[in-house]
């Protein structure tokens, strides 16, 4: 085998310029391929993340729904005609909302060993007064230091600190388009109406910037309990729970598990979220076709070289065969051949890759919709690279059979006879 | 190695070409060459002697009759175990060198060695050295296969073929290419091979001259021996 291998490291030496180029093409689709996906790799999770971070993996809330049954239905049940009935006089009840039992659902899920985080939300619907005018706006009311952990808050946290909104009442982050809007600075005092008409002064202590331009105009964050003493409504009184789990593989049997057990309306994230899995499943699927294109092209690249190599070293190989080479031994000459230029092209590349992936790393990417991130992103999980080898491998191992095989069959009395 | 088995031994080998009609070239022909025997075979352009060379050299294998080299038949044999009799028992000299240009002249020569793996790499070395020096190009070893002469080129073939100490050498018009002065050279050495190395050669040629001078002449005419 080391006598083999000596061959053709020789045959490739003699055939420097030729090697090197395919190399170069092994090289350059590698490079390519790795760059490519941690690129789009980097930009899933980047999109990904903008929603999925910030999003529960279950979500419990009691949305308003109308009565399910009509007094009117009662009176004709009991006749057992099947009648419609138009007369619809119950409307929803008015403290909806909230959910019943809030306390005690929270206290089951923190004991549910499959649940990370279980925070509580009280969302308000309210009016900003700035001068003469009314602006619309959402006020959530969360548990700052758990957002913070669970739902990456502060990288969506522009300006102030999530301790202030955390520590002290009646302060509140504004969504950064709003605040624009209401030319509010930090250490303002803006004015909020809520839907009953009780009014309160808050003080601004953040901004919040989600990347979203309509969330960032309505949505604002307070304290929990500073929403609650808006509202004017007890310590209980909440209107979503928010849950994330260790697996959220789990979350839509989960979800239908909740709606039974605590008789609440329940979503899961992939339910709410499937528009992003698609995205993230497209682009990896494009990118993995491009990458594999590139493979095979320079897998072509091979092939025609080694073919080339072939016709010029027929008189080699009926020597190799004369003095006693068998076959397969000329087929595994020009298959290391083969596999040789994969290698190398294939560490090439993957420095190359590495390389170009800093470079994308580095190259500045500012936008107003994220606001965290400063410079291309890039995934460099090992994964890819091991997918570029083994696929540049088996590239230049399939390339490099074919003509492997040829010369292998390539009868010595015909080139010897021939000459 | 009992030396009452003949080296070689051909038992009535027939061989037809198909293409385009079937031409009968080689007609039931049997041979048999001893040890340490130096045997030319002659014959008119087309009367089937370099056919039956490469019928002989177990290269070709699609042919009637019976083959044995040292006492073993070849035919029917896997294409591993043809390789490894040709690597291990038969010498080759072509009448164009067939180096590998790629590799220097010691390389070349040390290659079939290598490839029997019989012995260490610096052993072969050394033996290799040793046969281009008693073939008085020992200064050339470390240069590339073409960069020397086609009459040292020959020398090199002959050394290669020595290298695993076969019990035949093959020639197929082996000085056909070269002047007179480098045939006289090629001729001494097969000579000396045969005399001193005690190795049988058969070689094909059409130099009268040649052939004249070795210990036995089989004639062919028209696939027969004559």
């Amino acid at each position: 085998m080391q006598l083999l291998i000596d061959i053709a490291i020789t045959l490739l030496r003699a055939k420097l310029r030729q090697s090197i180029v395919a190399a170069v093409g092994v090289m350059f689709s590698i490079a390519m391929f790795v760059t490519l996906l941690g690129f789009m790799n980097g930009l899933n999770t980047l999109l990904d993340g903008l929603i999925l971070n910030r999003t529960p993996h279950v979500r419990l809330y009691n949305e308003l729904h109308p009565s399910v049954k009509q007094p009117i239905e009662k009176a004709f049940q009991r006749t057992g005609d099947s009648t419609h009935h138009f007369i619809r006089s119950i409307k929803p009840k008015d403290d909806l909302p909230r959910l019943r039992n809030a306390t005690a659902i929270m206290s089951a899920l923190e004991n549910d060993e499959r649940v990370l985080a279980v925070s509580p939300r009280l969302v308000a619907q309210v009016l900003f007064n700035i001068g003469t005018t009314d602006l619309n706006g959402i006020v959530n009311g969360v548990d700052v230091m758990k957002e913070v952990q669970y739902y990456t808050f502060n990288d969506y946290l522009v300006q102030g600190d999530p301790s202030d909104l955390a520590t002290s009442n009646n302060t509140i982050v504004l969504g950064k388009g709003l605040a624009e809007l209401m030319e509010a600075k930090i250490g303002d005092v803006v004015q909020v109406t809520t839907a009953t008409g009780d009014r309160a002064m808050l003080r601004v202590v953040g901004y919040f910037q989600s990347g979203m331009a309509d969330y960032d105009k309505v949505q604002c964050f307070a304290n929990i309990k500073t929403v609650q003493k808006l509202l004017v409504r007890p310590g209980s009184y909440l209107t979503d729970i928010n849950v994330k789990l260790h697996d959220i593989a789990d979350a839509p049997a989960m979800a239908k598990e909740f709606t039974s057990r605590f008789g609440v309306q329940a979503v899961d994230i992939q339910t709410a979220n499937a528009q992003f899995e698609t995205g993230s499943d497209v682009r990896n699927i494009i990118s993995y076709a491009v990458g594999i294109v590139l493979l095979i092209v320079a897998g072509f690249g091979i092939y025609n070289i080694l073919n080339m190599m072939i016709y010029e070293k027929l008189d080699a190989i009926a020597i190799l065969k004369a003095t006693g080479f068998n076959g397969s031994d000329v087929r595994t000459i020009f298959l290391l051949l083969s596999i040789i230029i994969g290698i190398v092209g294939a560490v090439g590349g993957l420095v190359v890759g590495i390389g170009l992936q800093l470079v994308v790393d580095n190259t500045p990417f500012v936008t107003a919709a994220l606001p965290t991130i400063t410079t291309f992103p890039i995934d460099y999980s090992i994964s890819y690279y091991v997918i570029a080898v083994t696929f540049a491998l088996l590239t230049t191992w399939v390339a490099g059979w074919f003509p492997a095989s040829k010369a292998s069959q390539i009868d010595p009395v015909e080139i010897i006879r021939g000459k | 190695m009992s030396s009452e088995v003949n080296a070689l031994e051909v038992v009535k080998v027939s061989k037809s070409f198909h293409d385009p009609v079937t031409v009968k070239v080689l007609k039931e022909v049997s041979l048999e060459l001893k040890r340490g025997e130096f045997v030319s075979i002659t014959g008119k352009s087309g009367c089937g002697k370099s056919t039956l060379l490469y019928i002989l050299s177990t290269m070709d294998t699609d042919y009637e009759g019976e083959l044995l080299i040292d006492g073993e038949a070849t035919r029917g044999k896997s294409g591993s175990r043809l390789a490894r009799i040709r690597n291990e028992k038969i010498g080759f000299v072509f009448q164009f060198h067939y180096l590998l240009t790629e590799f220097s002249v010691l390389h070349n020569v040390m290659l079939p060695g290598l490839k029997l793996g019989r012995k260490s790499k610096a052993e072969v070395e050394h033996r290799a050295m040793e046969l281009l020096k008693e073939l008085d190009i020992g200064e050339q070893a470390l240069k590339s296969a073409n960069q020397i002469s086609g009459g040292q080129k020959q020398r090199v073939a002959i050394a290669r073929a020595l290298i695993n100490d076969p019990l035949i050498i093959m020639g197929d018009e082996p000085t056909g290419n070269l002047d007179s002065k480098n045939s006289e050279i090629v001729f001494e050495i097969f000579q000396r091979i045969a005399s001193e190395h005690k190795r049988s050669l058969l070689v094909v040629t059409h130099d009268d001259d040649f052939a004249k001078r070795t210990d036995r002449i089989i004639e062919m005419d028209d696939g027969r021996v004559v």
